[in-house]
């Protein structure tokens, strides 16, 4: 029986806008729309088919934002036996360090085995937050993970290097991985069986009292990147465009 | 605490990896500011030949029969006792599957900061990269303590680097306990489909593509101009592609004649696989997809209104 605890976290949509706050230091949290970090949308998926494989229960913790319960329910829905929210003030200024010790404290009551995370997010600046959690807990860390196997209290992880290469680490529990890919893509959830599941399943909650926010970064300005060396971008409807991309292809011999 | 740089140097089966130049090109540039020395540090065992080629003022050397391969436990004590001795100001790890695993621990650890996906130091300023190349980042270094720092490619070229001259390796004293984590064995990337990194032309989908049967539409593009299909990350994550044709930080680099992006937003873990294409033509219905700034060509529509009429236009030119 394994205790599997997923920490799941909402980030800015990148096909949006994104829009920089008055500040100047933080992204403008009012036109922003939020969806589930990719990656922890994988580490959900690797959770419950360690489950269906070898049994115990899988909890997903989650910080209070607009959207979170959303986020929650589907996951619920896919196969969670737990999901749970973390209550505080997590506004903008919150960085991975305090949200590490936050999760740290939190997770122990679950006395988890193993503790999966997405690999990183996008809008991450102070490193991602599970190497962060494994140092608070004592626990080891592997990241860049896409295929886990356990075998009592070892776990046998693959990790990725570039170009496809993989190395198989094996690990003592507890530990934590951070997940790049689960075994299968994100499963799907009909919108109906999320909806039964907003009547049915509860979002435990826990209140984080303090935030220790010590060895974060302050950002001193963001800005959109400065583009030097934008492309030519080619004008007209889709007719025009493949007629020039065409010219384009003889002129570099293509065609 | 002294004005010296470190670079932890990365390598994999005997090869120094490029981000490890790159590194030491933006430590060069931090220590302009600092005025101290750009030291390498190299873990490994028997290592000290993959160093031959590095601009840094001198290399840390730790060998140990437990650092022979990549090990995150191994690296990480070995380098929370050295950083702790040696107080530099700033250490750079890469932000691969490497320096992440590490640099994120020896934060919580040693209680330093750190900062994430720095592309470039500016005026002693660390500069990242963040949300899919949409945001730069400026922070500075910590007053008092030791900054951590992990580096994508992108602001510097392996080359700034590099030098003729090999530095002095001078060891240190390593000593590992048992370690949690240990390697089991390395599992050779399948061999057999077509090698994305020698074809001429590449037309690259990304999740713009939608569903697997659109893949059809650019395997047709290919068959026409002579090349094959790869892919970004999630095309690859959600089996509609095997990992073969994967291009970026965790799939291939690829530098072809022609790469035609087609719904790829060009983030950078992306870019770092395809930026030394020859000719890059990206096709993308948002104005600001990072991909248009390293392009050299960009129209800003519809794929799937374009496919139709360039499959038509190339047929009539064939
Ligand atoms: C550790 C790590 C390693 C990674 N390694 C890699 C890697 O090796 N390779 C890689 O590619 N990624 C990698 N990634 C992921 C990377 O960060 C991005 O998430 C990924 O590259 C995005 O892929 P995409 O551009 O296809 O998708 P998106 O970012 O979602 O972009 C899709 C784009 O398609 C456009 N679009 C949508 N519909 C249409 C249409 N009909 N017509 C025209 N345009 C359209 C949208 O405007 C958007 O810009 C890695 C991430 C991490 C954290
Ligand atoms: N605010 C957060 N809430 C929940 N999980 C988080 C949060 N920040 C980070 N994580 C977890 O840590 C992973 C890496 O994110 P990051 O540390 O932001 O790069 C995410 O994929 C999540 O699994």
């Amino acid at each position: 029986m394994t205790n599997i605890v997923v920490f799941a976290k909402l980030v800015p949509d990148l096909v949006e806008e994104l829009e920089i706050a008055d500040n100047g230091i933080a992204l403008d949290m009012e036109w922003l729309r939020l969806i589930i970090n990719e990656f922890d949308n994988h580490a959900v998926e690797q959770a419950l088919i360690l489950k269906e494989r070898t049994g115990g229960e899988v909890t997903v913790i989650a910080p209070q934002a607009e959207g979170v319960d959303e986020m929650l329910y589907t996951i619920a829905a896919k196969g969670a036996d737990r999901v749970m929210m973390l209550k505080g003030d997590f506004e903008a200024g919150v960085n991975n360090h305090a949200l590490a010790r936050a999760f740290a404290t939190t997770v122990q009551t679950y006395q988890p085995d193993l503790i999966l995370t997405g690999v990183q997010a996008n809008d991450d600046l102070d490193g991602a937050v599970g190497p962060l959690i494994a140092e608070y807990l004592g626990m080891p860390y592997i990241g860049y993970i896409s295929g886990v196997s356990m075998a009592g209290d070892k776990l046998s992880a693959q990790k990725e290097y570039p170009g496809g290469l993989i190395a198989e680490m094996e690990v003592a529990l507890p530990a934590v991985l951070g997940i790049q890919a689960g075994e299968e893509p994100p499963r799907y959830v009909a919108i109906s069986k999320v909806r039964q599941m907003m009547k049915t399943a509860t979002i435990d909650e826990y209140d984080v009292a303090e935030l220790n926010t010590s060895g974060g970064v302050t950002a001193n300005r963001m800005y959109a990147p400065e583009v030097s060396e934008r492309a030519e971008m080619l004008a007209g409807d889709e007719d025009e465009v493949a007629t020039r991309l065409v010219e384009i292809f003889k002129e570099a011999g293509l065609v | 605490m002294s004005g010296d740089i470190f670079v932890v140097f990365e390598h994999l089966r005997g090869q120094i990896a490029d981000i490890s130049y790159i590194m030491l090109a933006a430590a060069r540039d931090l220590a302009q500011t600092t005025g101290g020395e750009v030291i390498g540090v190299l873990l490994g065992h028997n290592a000290q030949d993959i160093v031959s080629h590095v601009a840094a003022d001198r290399v840390l050397y730790g060998d140990h029969p437990a650092l022979a391969d990549f090990n995150p436990e191994g690296y990480a004590n070995t380098l929370s006792g050295l950083i702790q001795a040696e107080g530099p100001r700033a250490v750079f790890f890469g932000s691969t599957s490497i320096g992440a695993d590490i640099a994120g621990v020896l934060s919580a650890r040693l209680g330093l900061p750190l900062v994430g996906s720095c592309i470039q130091i500016g005026e002693g300023n660390i500069i990242s990269k963040i949300c899919g190349g949409k945001i730069m980042v400026e922070t500075v270094l910590a007053d008092d303590d030791t900054t951590l720092i992990t580096m994508i490619p992108g602001g510097y070229k392996p080359a700034q680097g590099q030098s003729e001259t090999p530095p002095t390796a001078t060891p240190f004293e390593v000593s590992i306990d048992s370690l949690r984590i240990s390697l089991k064995q390395y599992i050779e990337p399948e061999a057999g489909d077509v090698d994305i990194s020698s074809e001429k032309v590449l037309i690259a989908i990304g999740r713009g593509i939608q569903t697997a049967d659109n893949i059809e539409l650019a395997q047709e593009l290919a068959e026409l101009l002579g090349g094959a299909v790869c892919a970004s990350r999630p095309v690859v994550d959600q089996g509609w592609l095997p990992a073969t044709r994967l291009v970026g930080k965790s799939g291939k680099s690829v530098k072809p004649k022609l790469y035609l992006a087609l719904g790829i937003s060009g983030a950078p873990e992306h870019v770092e696989g395809m930026a030394d294409a020859e000719m890059v033509v990206a096709i993308n219905m948002d104005p600001n997809a990072p991909i248009f700034n390293v392009a050299t060509y960009g129209a800003e529509i519809d794929l799937f209104d374009l496919i139709d009429p360039l499959i038509e236009k190339l047929e009539a030119a064939a």
